[in-house]
C-alpha cells in the first residue's frame, strides 16, 4: 500500500510539473503578456516598462525556473494584475467554489443514484423511459440556457430567489441546480447500466433463488458492484466542477476560482494562471486517488491491487 | 396532514429567505452592475474604467472639469493659476476632511503627487504623471507643481485623474491597504468590499461644502460585478438593479419596452478606425500609393454600417479623433461613400482589378468588420479578415508586420485631441506612418500652453492626415445605458459615470 501510494505521489508530482510547464508556454504563445497587462490603451512605452519590471525580457526557461524556485519555498507568487499574493486571491474565492460544487455534487448523486436504480429495476418500463428522458434533457440542454430559464422563472417572474452573489444559501440554490443537472445524467446512466448488468449476473440469480429479499439484493449485493464506475466518474466530475464551473460562476456572478482562472488567462496574469493550474491538477490527482480508495472499500476485490507490493 | 406539512415547509422556506435586496428609491440605495471587475482602489495602479469610476466617488482632485462647459474648476484647491509655461500654483481649501476624519493639508498633496510621479512607484499610465517634475509646498496652504516641459494636458490630468491620498494613512496602510481599504476626501466612502464581486459606498457626511461635484443626494451606492449581461437584465427587470451600461443595440431596444426602465444612448469620445501602414513591405505594398488609400476610404459605407450595427447617437468620423475633443475638427478632406470614385482611383494607381490583402481586427464586433470586407470587395479589394486579441494585434502593428489594423481608441476619456491624434501620428511605436511634417506639427501642439496655437497646429496635422488618407476614420461610439425610470442620472461622453450626481426623481 505504502509503495503504491509513494509511486502514485511521484508520478502525480511529475504530471503537475509537466502541466505547469505547458500552461506557462501557452500563455506566452497567446500574445505578449506585457502588452496585455498594459491594457488596450497602454502605449508601447508602457509595455516596455512592464516587460522590464516583471522580467518578461528574460529567456523563457529562466522565467520558468525562477517561478519554480519560488514555488519550492512555498511562494505561489503575486498576481500581476491585482498586485496581490495569488494565495490570497485563491483563498478569497475557494469557499464559494467549494460550496457550489459540493452542493451540486450531493444534489447530483442524490438524484442520479435512486433514479438509476429505479430505471434498472423497472427496465424498459414507464419509470425507465421517464428517467431516461429526464437524463437526456439534462445532457442536451446547455447549462447557461437552463440557468437563464431558472432566472426568468424564479427571479424575474416569482421573485423568490436572488440572481447573483454568494451572501446566503439562497444564492446557491439556482447555481447548484444548474450545475447538478449538468453532472447528473452521466452518473445516472452509469448507475442504470451497471445495475442492469449486475442484476443479470449469476450470483444475483442465485441469491434470488435462495429467497433473499429483493431489496437486500438490490441495495446490498447489486449496487455495490454497479456503483464502482460511478465513483470514478463522479470524482472526475467533481474535479471539473471545482476547476471549470466558469459558465455558472459567470451567470450567477459567483466570484469563484473558475472565473478567476478564466479571466486570468484572458488578462495574461501569468503567476495566477500558473498557481491555479497547479492547484487544479493537484485537486484532480487527489480526487482520483480518493476514488480509487473508495472503490477499494466498496469492492474488496480491488483491494488486492494494493495488497501485494511488488 | 401531509398537505399541511408541505405548506409549513414552504412558509419556512420563505421565512428563512433573507430579504431580497429592495432596489432603488425605497431604501435610497443605488444598485449598479459592472461586467468587468475593478482591480484596485489604489487608483494610480488601476487600468479598468470601472475602477476609475469608483475612484471618482472615493477621491477628489485639486481641480475638476465641468463636463458641460469644459471649464476647469477648483476642487481641493480653492484657486489655481498657470503661473508660467511650466509652473502651476494652487491655494488649497482648509476645510476638507478625509474619510478617516483627518484634515487634508498641503503635505498630503505634495506627498501624493511626488510619490505617484516617481519612476519607482510605477503608475500604470505614465502619460498621466510623467509631466510632473516636482511638487513643493510654497506656504501653509499653497503648493506649486513644476512641469518637466510645457504640458497642455496637465490640467486635464489634474482634473479627475490625479486624486489626492492621505499621507499618514498611506504611509501606514501602504499600497496593499489602499487596494481594499481606500481613504479619500470624496463624496462617498467605501464601507464594504468583497473584491471582484461587491462594493458598498456610503455618502460621506463630512463632505466639504463648495465641491464642484456637489453634495451627493443618494445615501448608498452598491456596485456589483455581474459578468453575464443576461443576469444584469434579469435583475434590472425585477428591480434589484438600477443601472447598467454598455447595453448592445438589440438589447437596448428590448429593455426600452419595459415600463419601469429607461434607455439612454450617449456619444462617447471613443472612435473606430482602420490604421493603414503606408510603409508596409518597404513601401512596396499598394498602400504606399495615396490613391489606393483614398480609394479605401471611399469604399467604406459608414452611414449604412452605423445605422445597422452601431446605432444610437454614433456619428461618422473623418479624422483620428472625436469631434467632442478640444483640438479635433472634421473640417478636412472627407471621403464619403462612392464606389465609382474608389474604382477610378484604384485603376489610376494601377490596380484596375483590385488586389488582395489582410485586415487584422481587434476589439471590434465581427459583423462590422465583415460589412467592411464586403464594401471593399465591391471595389475589387479582397481582404482576409484576421481577428485577434488586442495584445497580438498591437504587437503585429507596432512591428510593422501587417498593412491594416481595425481597432478603436478612447483617449483615456480625456476630451483633448493631444491624446488621440498624437497617439497614432507623433512618431511613437504606434505610428506606422511617420510623416515628418505631421510629427513636427504634433510635437509643437503637444507642448504648447497656448490653446489657439494648439488648435491651429492640430488642424494643420489633421488636414495632412486626411489628404494623405493615412487611415480610414470610421465612426464615434456610443454607450447605451439602461436604468430604473425613477433614477435621474446623466452619463457623460468621457465614460466616467459620475454616480455622485445621481438622484431620485
Amino acid at each position: 500500500m505504502l509503495t503504491y501510494c509513494s509511486q502514485r505521489a511521484v508520478s502525480a508530482l511529475l504530471l503537475m510539473l509537466l502541466i505547469s510547464l505547458v500552461a506557462f508556454f501557452l500563455i506566452f504563445a497567446s500574445g505578449d503578456p506585457a502588452v496585455k497587462i498594459a491594457g488596450e490603451a497602454g502605449t508601447a512605452a508602457d509595455a516596455d516598462r512592464i516587460r522590464e519590471a516583471l522580467g518578461f525580457n528574460r529567456p523563457l526557461a529562466v522565467q520558468y525556473l525562477s517561478w519554480l524556485g519560488h514555488l519550492l519555498t512555498g511562494d505561489l507568487g503575486r498576481s500581476i494584475y491585482f498586485n496581490q499574493p495569488v494565495a490570497t486571491l485563491i483563498a478569497d474565492r475557494v469557499s464559494t467554489t467549494l460550496t457550489l460544487s459540493v452542493s451540486a455534487m450531493l444534489l447530483a448523486v442524490a438524484v442520479a443514484l435512486p433514479l438509476g436504480i429505479a430505471a434498472a429495476r423497472w427496465q424498459d418500463g414507464l419509470v425507465d423511459k421517464l428517467v431516461l428522458v429526464f437524463a437526456a434533457v439534462g445532457q442536451a440542454m446547455p447549462t447557461f440556457w437552463f440557468a437563464l430559464l431558472m432566472i426568468i422563472a424564479f427571479s424575474v417572474n416569482w421573485q423568490i430567489l436572488p440572481t447573483s452573489g454568494s451572501e446566503t444559501w439562497l444564492h446557491f440554490v439556482m447555481p447548484s441546480l444548474a450545475l447538478a443537472y449538468f453532472a447528473m445524467p452521466t452518473m445516472l446512466r452509469l448507475t442504470r447500466a451497471g445495475m442492469i448488468e449486475t442484476l443479470e449476473a449469476d450470483y444475483i440469480r442465485t441469491s434470488k433463488a435462495m429467497g433473499i429479499p429483493a431489496s437486500l439484493i438490490l441495495f446490498k449485493y447489486a449496487l455495490r458492484n454497479a456503483v464502482v464506475p460511478v465513483v470514478g466518474v463522479s470524482a472526475a466530475q467533481f474535479g471539473s466542477m471545482l476547476a471549470g464551473s466558469i459558465v455558472i460562476e459567470s451567470i450567477f456572478a459567483l466570484n469563484g476560482v473558475g472565473r478567476l482562472a478564466f479571466e486570468s488567462i484572458q488578462r495574461s496574469d501569468l503567476s495566477t494562471v500558473q498557481a491555479l493550474v497547479l492547484c487544479f491538477s493537484f485537486v484532480y490527482i487527489v480526487l482520483t486517488f480518493l476514488s480509487d480508495l473508495l472503490n477499494a472499500w466498496i469492492d474488496p476485490r480491488m483491494r488486492s491491487i494494493y495488497g501485494n507490493p511488488a | 396532514m401531509k398537505k399541511k406539512l408541505h405548506c409549513l415547509s414552504l412558509v419556512a422556506f420563505l421565512a428563512l429567505a433573507p430579504q431580497m435586496a429592495l432596489a432603488g428609491k425605497a431604501d435610497d440605495t443605488f444598485n449598479v452592475a459592472f461586467t468587468v471587475e475593478p482591480t484596485t482602489m489604489d487608483t494610480y495602479k488601476e487600468t479598468t474604467r470601472e475602477g476609475y469610476i469608483l475612484a471618482r466617488l472615493i477621491y477628489d482632485c485639486l481641480i475638476e472639469k465641468d463636463t458641460s462647459t469644459g471649464e476647469f474648476k477648483p476642487s481641493l484647491a480653492s484657486s489655481f493659476k498657470v503661473t508660467d509655461d511650466t509652473t502651476l500654483d494652487f491655494v488649497l481649501r482648509t476645510d476638507v476632511k478625509f474619510h478617516d476624519g483627518t484634515l487634508m493639508t498641503a503635505d498630503d498633496v505634495v506627498y501624493t503627487l511626488n510619490m505617484v510621479s516617481s519612476r519607482e512607484y510605477g503608475a500604470r499610465y505614465q502619460i498621466a504623471v510623467d509631466w510632473i517634475e516636482r511638487v513643493e509646498k510654497t506656504g501653509e496652504n499653497a503648493v506649486r507643481i513644476k512641469m518637466k516641459r510645457p504640458s497642455p494636458l496637465a490640467l486635464e490630468m489634474l482634473a479627475g485623474n490625479l486624486p489626492i491620498y492621505p499621507k499618514a494613512y498611506y504611509e501606514k496602510a501602504g499600497p496593499a491597504g489602499m487596494t481594499t481599504k481606500p481613504v479619500g476626501t470624496g463624496p462617498y466612502r467605501l464601507v464594504e468590499v468583497s473584491p471582484g464581486s461587491r462594493y458598498v459606498l456610503e455618502r460621506f457626511a463630512d463632505y466639504y461644502a463648495g465641491s464642484p461635484k456637489g453634495q451627493p443626494a443618494i445615501k448608498r451606492i452598491v456596485v456589483r460585478v455581474l459578468p453575464e449581461t443576461n443576469t444584469q437584465y434579469a435583475e434590472l427587470m425585477n428591480g434589484s438593479l438600477d443601472w447598467v451600461w454598455k447595453v448592445s443595440p438589440d438589447d437596448a431596444r428590448r429593455l426600452q419596452s419595459r415600463p419601469n426602465l429607461k434607455v439612454q444612448s450617449t456619444e462617447i469620445l471613443r472612435y473606430a478606425f482602420i490604421g493603414i501602414n503606408p510603409n508596409f513591405q518597404d513601401k512596396k505594398s499598394p498602400f504606399a500609393d495615396v490613391r489606393v488609400r483614398q480609394a479605401f476610404n471611399y469604399a467604406v459605407n459608414r452611414p449604412a454600417i452605423i445605422k445597422a450595427f452601431v446605432g444610437g447617437s454614433a456619428q461618422p468620423a473623418y479624422a483620428p479623433c472625436s469631434h467632442l475633443q478640444f483640438g479635433c475638427t472634421y473640417d478636412v478632406d472627407r471621403y464619403e461613400f462612392d464606389v465609382a470614385k474608389a474604382k477610378a482611383l484604384l485603376a489610376e494607381a494601377g490596380y484596375p482589378n483590385g488586389f488582395s490583402t489582410e485586415l487584422m481586427i481587434s476589439s471590434t464586433p465581427k459583423e462590422q468588420a465583415e460589412v467592411i470586407a464586403a464594401n471593399l470587395a465591391a471595389v475589387g479589394i479582397k481582404v482576409t479578415l484576421n481577428f485577434q486579441q488586442y495584445a497580438p494585434a498591437l504587437t503585429a502593428w507596432r512591428e510593422g508586420r501587417i498593412p491594416l489594423l481595425m481597432g478603436n481608441w478612447g483617449s483615456y476619456g480625456v476630451a483633448d485631441a493631444g491624446l488621440s491624434i498624437s497617439n497614432y501620428f507623433s512618431g511613437t511605436a504606434d505610428d506606422q506612418v511617420k510623416d515628418k511634417k505631421v510629427i513636427d506639427l504634433l510635437a509643437k501642439a503637444d507642448s504648447s500652453m497656448d490653446r489657439d496655437l494648439r488648435k491651429k497646429d492640430y488642424h494643420e496635422a489633421l488636414k495632412i492626415i486626411a489628404s494623405q488618407a493615412y487611415l480610414v476614420p470610421l465612426w464615434t461610439f456610443n454607450v447605451n445605458t439602461a436604468f430604473n425610470a425613477s433614477l435621474d442620472f446623466k452619463f457623460d461622453a468621457d465614460e466616467y459615470a459620475r454616480f455622485y450626481t445621481a438622484k431620485w426623481n
